[in-house]
């Protein structure tokens, strides 16, 4: 069973794709409403709702810390955790490339739905579908999400000069942990992606004090920052001495050159809170594991302009990064 | 000893910064060139010029290996590309210069092209070994920190016999171009921050001729400590007028540098003309390939000749790799050149002058 490759068959709607719903997806994804295996679910929602979707096409797809499986889940929970919802239904995609093996697959979606369970979310919906060679070496995931809006955090004009910026997590380990497990860049390290759950960090502080929230992921915490500023009329202080990042992501981000502000996450995101709530906010976080590593990093402030405080006390400049993250020569 | 976190140390940065205050003579204009891509960007990265007084200025030069690549050399590469079946390894940087038509390796490669990044030349040879059936072409920019590593590579290859493995031949080494910006009568530097890697293999001979000239020559590493110091050590030989070459990155760097690097250098490559983009060509300053490496020359396995050709109207990477002018002072800076949008190579590479100033002012 080990060998056995996936092959056109299970995209097409026979017996076969009707073989891998019951036996792989129902398995993982097991819940009364998926079961029900109707064209599209029913879903008994009350209140205003938000509404995400995302796709994932990682490389590698499995790698130290997770997979593509693990990362569409919390990915998508994120997105809405982060806009102030509840996550409550995902729908899950998958687009598999003919001859990948059926065992990896099973493998991504008992993770999808391990994630699922953990994070308290259901996967309600989906679709399969197998694509023949075409270049594409691991499959593709789509989902969307819906969630119960507890408290709009998406809010531009929440924001004020003198809120505090709290940073949830150390970052840059899921970009490093990535580049570091690409094809011929032949790098041996330990790091893990940190891909996580963010909904306890709202659970727990129940979102006093939050004028805003953003997941940090592609183009990191700097990307967040230069958004966030180009949309208001503010601007940022970062102190560089406060940002939380591991020492062996540190040194391989100086080897390759990379700014570990501008490197992916997926287990980190920034609060923008009250001054005067920010360090009972800190405390709360803190006292929840995808948070343990949480950190007041800076401030808003009224000059348009996203800047760091290094460790000599100079002040330069966050850009919005732009494209590729490439290695550096020597 | 933490070798980033101790050297960013920030109470001794401070102290540091008091001494370069007190020490600098208001009367003097320090001016001091560093001409390491790595510590252009440092030097941004941590602030730098921000913390210092008004007379210690710090001028970036000719040390982004990309960037002092000419145009004939980069548009040869498209050439190689667009008119072989090659598969074209190189370093990150290079997949975001543009070639005369306006088009750069990412480009080329969302067009089919395969093009791969790699950080060592060794898994270069490694790759044309695993697949004998394709033809690889690498990419072989940089200074003396990079050479012996490309040199190795065809050590290696000629050793397996392998055929399907050339490599363009791009380096450049310091000395040279050290002279030609002593000799610049528009230039008035005071000292150098010296290159901190290139100084690994090299060591300290290469610099004498700066001390000897009346500047002051610090090797230097990259991190806030190592270029706070050598500013301090900079300043203080323009101070007494005793010039000499000082190592302060003895922790990495040894005085004799690597005698075995060089050795390896040596036994492949030989002192060849190169043109510099900026600074023109320059007798003895590029690493050209010996006759007995010469079947792994791509320029010459491939039938392509390095055009010269001219700079793109109104970009000034030359004056800016001189030292002439800041980056802001072109005036292609920030409207039509752009990291998402570079027209010269100082903007595209990470390490390039305008890229830094851009990214971190």
């Amino acid at each position: 069973m080990e060998d056995k490759k996936i092959t056109s068959a299970l995209g097409s709607g026979g017996k076969s794709t009707n073989d891998f719903v019951k036996d792989i997806i129902c398995k993982h994804f097991g819940n009364n409403i998926l079961e029900n295996l109707g064209d599209a679910a029913y879903l008994d929602m009350k209140g205003e709702l938000s509404f995400t979707t995302d796709s994932f096409v990682v490389e590698p797809e499995f790698f130290p810390g997770g997979d593509i499986g693990k990362l569409s889940v919390y990915g998508t929970c994120n997105d809405l955790s982060v806009s102030g919802a509840k996550p409550k239904f995902l729908s899950f995609s998958l687009i598999i490339p003919e001859g990948y093996k059926f065992s990896d697959i099973e493998k991504i979606v008992e993770s999808a739905g391990a994630a699922a369970k953990e994070a308290g979310v259901q996967i309600v919906c989906g679709d399969t579908k197998v694509i023949s060679a075409s270049g594409l070496k691991s499959p593709l995931v789509n989902t969307a999400g819906i969630g119960v809006v507890r408290k709009k955090l998406n809010d531009y004009s929440k924001i004020k000069a003198g809120d505090k910026i709290i940073l949830t997590s150390d970052i840059a380990r899921h970009g490093m942990c990535i580049i570091s497990k690409r094809e011929g860049l032949n790098i041996e390290s330990k790091i893990e992606s940190d891909c996580a759950d963010l909904n306890p960090l709202f659970e727990v502080s129940d979102y006093k004090g939050i004028n805003f929230a953003r997941d940090a992921t592609r183009g990191g915490v700097a990307a967040v920052l230069n958004e966030i500023s180009d949309k208001t009329d503010l601007g940022f202080l970062v102190d560089e001495a406060q940002i939380p990042l591991r020492d062996d992501v540190k040194y391989l981000c100086e080897f390759l050159g990379f700014d570990p502000l501008s490197v992916a996450n997926e287990g980190a995101a920034l609060l923008i809170v009250d001054s005067a709530s920010a360090s009972q906010i800190l405390d709360k976080v803190k006292s929840v594991k995808v948070g343990e590593n949480a950190a007041l990093i800076g401030e808003v402030c009224s000059e348009k302009k996203v800047m760091l405080k290094t460790p000599i006390g100079g002040i330069r400049n966050v850009e919005m990064p732009v494209g590729e993250l490439l290695p550096r020569i020597c | 000893m933490k070798l980033i976190t101790d050297f960013r140390n920030s109470e001794l940065s401070l102290r540091l910064i008091r001494k370069i205050e007190d020490e600098s003579v208001s009367e003097c204009n320090y001016s001091i060139m560093e001409v390491c891509g790595t510590h252009t960007v440092s030097i941004f990265k941590y602030g730098i010029r921000s913390v210092l007084p008004e007379n210690v200025e710090l001028i970036s030069g000719p040390g982004c290996p990309v960037c002092v690549t000419s145009q004939g050399e980069i548009d040869a590469i498209f050439r190689i590309v667009n008119n072989n079946d090659i598969s074209l390894l190189t370093f990150g940087d290079l997949m975001k210069v543009t070639g005369s038509n306006g088009e750069n390796l990412i480009d080329l490669r969302s067009e089919g092209k395969d093009i791969r990044v790699l950080l060592s030349p060794l898994d270069a040879v490694k790759t044309a070994a695993r697949e004998p059936d394709r033809q690889f072409v690498f990419v072989g920019i940089g200074f003396e920190t990079t050479a012996p590593a490309i040199a190795s590579a065809l050590l290696e290859a000629k050793k397996m016999g392998i055929s399907n493995f050339s490599i363009l031949p791009y380096c450049k080494t310091m000395p040279e171009v050290l002279g030609c910006l002593l000799d610049d009568p528009k230039l008035d530097i005071k000292g150098f921050l010296c290159p901190g890697h290139v100084s690994v293999v090299t060591g300290k001979k290469i610099f004498q001729p700066l001390a000897q000239r009346g500047r002051a020559a610090v090797i230097t590493g990259f991190e806030p400590l190592d270029i706070l110091s050598s500013l301090l050590h900079i300043i203080r030989q323009v101070n007494s007028g005793d010039y000499c070459v000082y190592n302060n990155y003895s922790r990495v760097v040894d005085n004799a540098g690597n005698e075995k690097a060089v050795q390896i250098m040596n036994t492949v490559f030989k002192p060849s003309p190169a043109f510099w983009r900026g600074l023109g060509e320059l007798d003895g300053s590029g690493l050209g390939l010996k006759e007995e490496f010469s079947a792994f020359n791509s320029l010459e396995k491939f039938n392509v000749k390095v055009p010269r050709i001219n700079e793109k109207k109104g970009c000034r990477c030359g004056d800016v790799l001189k030292g002439y002018i800041r980056p802001n002072l072109c005036p292609l800076y920030g409207k039509q050149c752009t990291p998402e949008n570079p027209v010269g190579p100082c903007m595209v590479s990470s390490e390039g002058a305008c890229a830094a100033y851009y990214k971190f002012n």
